[in-house]
C-alpha cells in the first residue's frame, strides 16, 4: 500500500532542494576563473580541488544515491551475496592507489582531461581512442539515468504520482551545470554527504533499537530468506560469483569516464593517493546502509510501486524510513538521498559530455575547434545527457536502465588494458589492443545475450552460470572478469606476431608518469586566493 | 617536460601491504560463516566491516611511504 502524502514531508524535501539548487548556482564564483568557458575549467573545475574538497566528490561521485537504494534492495531480495558491495568497496583502493597517481601524472604533464586522451597519446591510435571514448560515454549513460530511481521511490513513497518531480529535479540540474560545471557538484557534495552521513548514522542505531537489537534483525532477516531458499550467509557455488564480481566491479571502477574526472580535477598527485586511504569511510557508510536491507526485511517491510508481481524492492528503505523515524526526519532523510542523486548525475553528465566534445567532436567533426567551441559543446551535451536520462526512465521501462547499468561495469573494463597497462608498459602493439577490446567485448556481450533473467530471455543477469556451457555445477563468475581476461590474452598474443606493422608514436615519457618537479599550474590573476 | 634522466626508483617494500585486505575480501572462504557473532552480528558482517578499517589503515602507511615531500 502506498503510504498516504505528507504535506510536512513534502515541504521540507523542496526546502531542502531549493537550498541546493541555490547553491549550484552559487558554485560559479567558487574559486573563481576568468572564464569558465573550456573543458578545462568547465569540465574539470580547473584541476585545483584539494584533499577535502575531492574526498567530499569522489565520495559523491563514485556511492551514488542508486547505491544507497539498490544495495540494500540486493540484500532484502538476494541475502548475502548483496553484500558483495562491501568487498568491492575495499578492493578498489589498494588496487586503484598507484595507477590513479600515475594517471594523474601524465595528465597533468599533457592537459589529458579524459582517459580516451590518455590512449590517444600514449598509443597513438586514433581508433583506440575512440573505442575507449564509446565505451565510457556508452556506459555511463544508463549509470545518469539510473539515479533517478533514487528520487523515483523517494517519490513513491512519499505518496506523490506522476513524473513531473523527476523533470523539475533534472532541469533545474541541468540549468545549474551548464553555468557552474563540476564545481556545482563539488559543492552541493559537501550539502549531501554531511546529510547523509547524519541520517545513516542515526538510522544504524535507532532503528536496530526500535526492531530490538542486531541479533533480532538478523535472526529474522534469516528466517524471511529462509523462505525463500536464500541466506544470509553465502553457499559453497556462490564463491567464485561474489569475489569476480567484488573484484572486478573494483576494477571497472576508475575506469568510468566520471571517476576519471574526479581524479583529474585535483590540484597534485598526494591529493589523489591521500584520498585511497580517507574514501573507506563511504564503504563504512555503504555496509552499514547495506544492512537496512536486513533491517526492512525484520520490520516486514512490503516494497511498493512496480508492477504488482514485481514491485520496486528500491521503495524499501524509504518504507523503513517512513515506518520507523517520524515524519520530519524520514523527510530528512529522503532529500539527502534525492540530492545524493544530483551529485553523480552531475559528474557523469559532465564527464561524459567532455569525453564527447574531446574525442570525438573535436577529432572527428570539427579538428580546428577553439577551447571555448569544445567547452560549449560539452555543456550542450551535458544537458542533453540529462534531459535524454529522464525521457528514458520515463517513457521506458525502469527495469530497462537497470538492465543496462549492471552490464555498465561488463563493458567499462574492456578498456582496462589500454587505459591501465598502458599506465605501466608500452609494450602492447596499438593494433593487439584494438583486436583484445573487439573479442573481449564481443564475448562479454554473447554472454550477457545468452543469460535469462526469470523476467527476460537475454541481458539477465551480469553473473555468467557455467551450466550455461554444460558444466554440471551451480557455479558462476562475473562476466566481465571472462572479456577482460580474452581481452588480454588477444592483446598479448597478437602484439608479437604484429611487430611489423608500424606502432602508434608515443608522445609521453617515463618521467611523465612519475611524480613531478614542485611545479604548479601557473594562476591567472585572481585565482591564487580560495583554493581549498 | 624535464628532460633530465632520472635513476630508475625502486618500488618500496611497504606497497606490498595493499595486498592484505586484497586477499582478506576477495576469498570468502575465510570468512563465510555465522560465528563468533558481535552483538548479534554474523562474523561474515562485521569481518568485512572491520577490514574497511584495515585497508583505509594500510593505505595511509603506504601514502606516508611513498608520498613526495616536495
Amino acid at each position: 500500500m502506498t503510504p498516504p502524502f505528507s504535506a510536512l514531508e513534502f515541504g521540507i524535501v523542496v526546502a531542502m532542494f531549493a537550498v541546493v539548487t541555490v547553491l549550484g548556482f552559487m558554485a560559479t564564483r567558487w574559486n573563481r576563473a576568468a572564464s569558465l568557458a573550456s573543458v578545462e575549467e568547465w569540465g574539470l573545475g580547473g584541476r585545483r580541488f584539494g584533499t577535502w574538497v575531492t574526498w567530499f566528490l569522489l565520495g559523491g561521485d563514485l556511492y551514488t544515491a542508486y547505491t544507497f537504494v539498490a544495495v540494500p534492495a540486493l540484500l532484502f531480495g538476494t541475502g548475502a551475496t548483496g553484500f558483495f558491495a562491501v568487498p568491492y568497496t575495499i578492493a578498489v583502493f589498494p588496487l586503484v592507489m598507484f595507477a590513479a597517481a600515475r594517471m594523474w601524472s601524465v595528465c597533468h604533464e599533457h592537459g589529458y582531461a579524459t582517459a580516451a586522451d590518455f590512449v590517444r597519446g600514449r598509443h597513438g591510435s586514433a581508433l583506440l581512442s575512440l573505442l575507449v571514448a564509446i565505451t565510457g560515454i556508452v556506459a555511463t549513460i544508463p549509470y545518469i539515468a539510473l539515479q533517478l530511481t533514487g528520487i523515483k521511490a523517494i517519490v513513491e513513497v512519499m505518496g506523490i504520482g506522476g513524473d513531473w518531480p523527476l523533470w523539475i529535479a533534472f532541469i533545474a540540474l541541468a540549468a545549474y551545470t551548464w553555468t557552474s560545471g563540476l564545481r556545482a557538484p563539488a559543492l552541493i557534495a559537501f550539502v549531501k554527504d554531511i546529510l547523509i552521513y547524519l541520517v545513516v548514522l542515526i538510522a544504524i542505531i535507532y532503528v536496530p533499537y526500535k526492531l530490538g537489537g542486531y541479533d533480532v534483525i538478523f535472526h529474522r532477516a534469516d528466517t524471511a530468506l529462509t523462505a525463500k531458499k536464500l541466506s544470509t550467509l553465502l553457499s559453497g557455488p556462490q564463491y567464485l560469483g561474489y569475489s569476480t564480481l567484488a573484484l572486478g566491479s573494483a576494477l571497472a571502477l576508475f575506469l568510468y569516464p566520471h571517476a576519471v574526472t574526479g581524479v583529474l580535477a585535483t590540484k597534485n598527485r598526494n591529493v589523489v593517493k591521500k584520498n585511497m586511504s580517507l574514501l573507506p569511510a563511504y564503504s563504512l557508510m555503504l555496509g552499514f546502509i547495506a544492512l537496512l536491507g536486513y533491517m526492512a526485511l525484520a520490520a516486514h517491510v512490503k516494497p511498493v510501486g512496480g508492477t504488482a508481481k514485481a514491485p520496486d524492492t528500491n521503495t524499501i528503505v524509504p518504507l523503513l524510513f517512513n515506518s520507523e523515524f517520524p515524519h520530519w526526519f524520514a523527510a530528512i532523510a529522503f532529500g539527502a538521498i534525492a540530492i545524493g542523486a544530483l551529485v553523480p548525475a552531475a559528474i557523469m553528465g559532465i564527464s561524459a559530455a567532455n569525453t564527447f566534445a574531446r574525442d570525438i567532436y573535436r577529432p572527428y567533426f570539427r579538428p580546428g575547434a577553439s577551447d571555448r567551441e569544445e567547452g560549449l559543446v560539452s555543456q550542450i551535451v551535458s544537458v542533453i545527457l540529462k534531459l535524454g536520462a529522464v525521457a528514458v526512465i520515463v517513457g521506458l521501462k525502469l527495469s530497462f536502465a537497470i538492465e543496462f547499468q549492471l552490464i555498465g561495469g561488463v563493458i567499462v573494463i574492456e578498456i582496462l588494458p589500454p587505459v591501465v597497462l598502458g599506465l605501466y608498459t608500452r609494450w602492447y602493439h596499438r593494433w593487439a589492443l584494438v583486436a583484445g577490446w573487439v573479442v573481449g567485448m564481443g564475448l562479454s556481450i554473447y554472454m550477457l545475450w545468452v543469460t535469462p533473467s526469470k523476467t527476460a530471455a537475454h541481458f539477465g543477469s551480469a553473473s555468467f552460470a557455467f551450466s550455461t556451457w554444460g558444466f554440471h555445477t551451480k557455479m558462476t563468475i562475473w562476466t566481465g572478469i571472462v572479456g577482460v581476461l580474452a581481452n588480454l590474452i588477444v592483446a598479448t598474443a597478437l602484439t608479437p606476431l604484429l611487430a611489423r606493422l608500424p606502432r602508434g608514436r608515443d608522445e609521453t615519457s617515463p618521467a611523465d608518469y612519475e611524480e613531478a618537479e614542485a611545479q604548479p599550474m601557473p594562476l591567472g590573476p585572481g585565482q591564487a586566493r580560495g583554493s581549498v | 617536460m624535464t628532460d633530465h634522466t632520472r635513476p630508475r626508483r625502486r618500488r618500496n617494500p611497504v606497497v606490498l601491504l595493499l595486498l592484505l585486505p586484497l586477499v582478506a575480501v576477495l576469498v570468502p572462504e575465510i570468512y563465510n560463516r555465522a560465528s563468533p557473532s558481535i552483538g548479534g552480528m554474523p562474523f561474515f558482517y562485521w569481518y568485512q566491516l572491520a577490514w574497511v578499517g584495515g585497508v583505509a589503515v594500510c593505505a595511509a602507511i603506504v601514502y606516508r611511504a611513498t608520498r613526495s615531500t616536495r
